[in-house]
């Protein structure tokens, strides 16, 4: 590679893996205004990239973050302060996910997502949800071991 | 990875959204283009057309069209090229190119002699832009030789150079380098190969 790819290969390729990742942290009514946002951005910041940085990475990294803005948009906007039993939920119910990823807690949704949809490696799961690559690990591990157990068909 | 099997790996996949089809992937692609263009952010925007002399990319900056390429010289190469070139944030959105591809449609339908678009020359400099700004003063049917092409640009002896010129020009058929051929005659070379120079100039002279 003599240089940057044009964007278009970058939508191409990336696409799909990106809106299944946003799906799954964020359900399919908010997943698709994450991929735009996340690709709108990313657009704009593709100039300044470094040549030999982790596409797909960098990617998951924006679209992390705007993932973490619409929950808590979700939630300030469709929590009423009254109910208890509802702030206290970590499941974030609002945001119409899968059954059972909807069960997972944030940290461990965030971490099966992006090892196992996206391929990345735990040091880069660490770099995006904070941490250490080990603790995003057992985050992925105990994600999956928590989806076995929700997940009726799964041995 | 935990997982040992492939039977294993399917039950994880099930666990998660699947794949998204084609048809969502297009939608979403289609909003961004809009919305790249609204912000600002679609420095180059392309399209394929399918023509008599093949599939022709073509390519156009907010300034106007900045490049229109055949397809031997590879579309990928060609959008690589411009990623290099002009800029890297290129998205395929037709709808900026909508004027270029009907003018063309016309064209090889015989019904358009000239090109009316706002064009971008920023692939080409020095002698080679006032070389390719000259064409299009070669009337739809007629030719000129190198020759006198390099005379008109005030550089009599830079025949070869404007030879050049044409062969790298980065708008062939809108700016019409095919209108340019040898003293003698004959029709000489041609980016896209000289039998559809031949075949261009013979649309030109059936009308």
């Amino acid at each position: 590679m003599t240089g940057k790819q044009p964007f278009e290969q970058l939508v191409s390729q990336h696409g799909p893996a990106v809106l299944r990742v946003c799906r799954a942290v964020l359900g399919p009514v908010d997943a698709d205004d994450a991929w735009s946002e996340t690709f709108l951005s990313a657009l704009q910041a593709y100039p300044q990239l470094p040549a030999d940085a982790n596409v797909e990475a960098w990617l998951v990294t924006i679209a992390h973050r705007k993932a973490i803005d619409i929950i808590r948009q979700a939630r300030r906007t469709a929590v009423p302060v009254a109910d208890v039993a509802v702030v206290a939920a970590p499941d974030d119910r609002d945001l119409d996910l899968p059954g059972s990823l909807a069960r997972l807690p944030e940290r461990q949704r965030f971490a099966v997502s992006y090892h196992y949809l996206a391929g990345l490696p735990y040091a880069e799961v660490a770099a995006i949800i904070g941490g250490t690559a080990d603790a995003a690990r057992r985050a992925a591990s105990d994600g999956i071991a928590n989806l076995r157990k929700t997940h009726g068909t799964v041995r | 990875m935990i997982m040992t099997t492939q039977d294993q790996d399917q039950h994880l996949a099930d666990l998660f959204p699947p794949p998204p089809p084609d048809d969502v992937m297009a939608a979403l692609h289609a909003r961004l283009t809009v919305q790249a263009e609204a912000a600002g952010l679609l420095d180059v925007a392309y399209r394929t057309l399918d023509t008599p002399v093949g599939t022709l990319l073509l390519a156009a900056t907010p300034a106007g069209l900045v490049r229109v390429a055949y397809e031997r010289e590879g579309i990928d190469t060609v959008l690589e090229r411009l990623a290099r070139q002009v800029s890297p944030r290129i998205l395929h959105a037709p709808q900026r190119l909508d004027g270029a591809a009907r003018q063309l449609e016309e064209y090889f339908g015989g019904r358009r002699q000239r090109f009316d678009l706002p064009l971008d020359l920023a692939l080409a400099s020095g002698f080679r832009r006032s070389v390719l700004s000259y064409l299009p003063a070669i009337g739809y049917g007629h030719t000129a030789s190198y020759q006198s092409v390099a005379t008109a640009v005030h550089n009599p002896r830079a025949v070869r150079a404007v030879g050049t010129a044409c062969a790298t020009n980065p708008l062939p058929l809108v700016i019409p380098c095919h209108r340019v051929i040898r003293a003698d005659g004959q029709l000489g070379a041609y980016l896209a190969g000289p039998e559809i120079k031949h075949q261009l100039l013979d649309l030109e002279a059936a009308v």
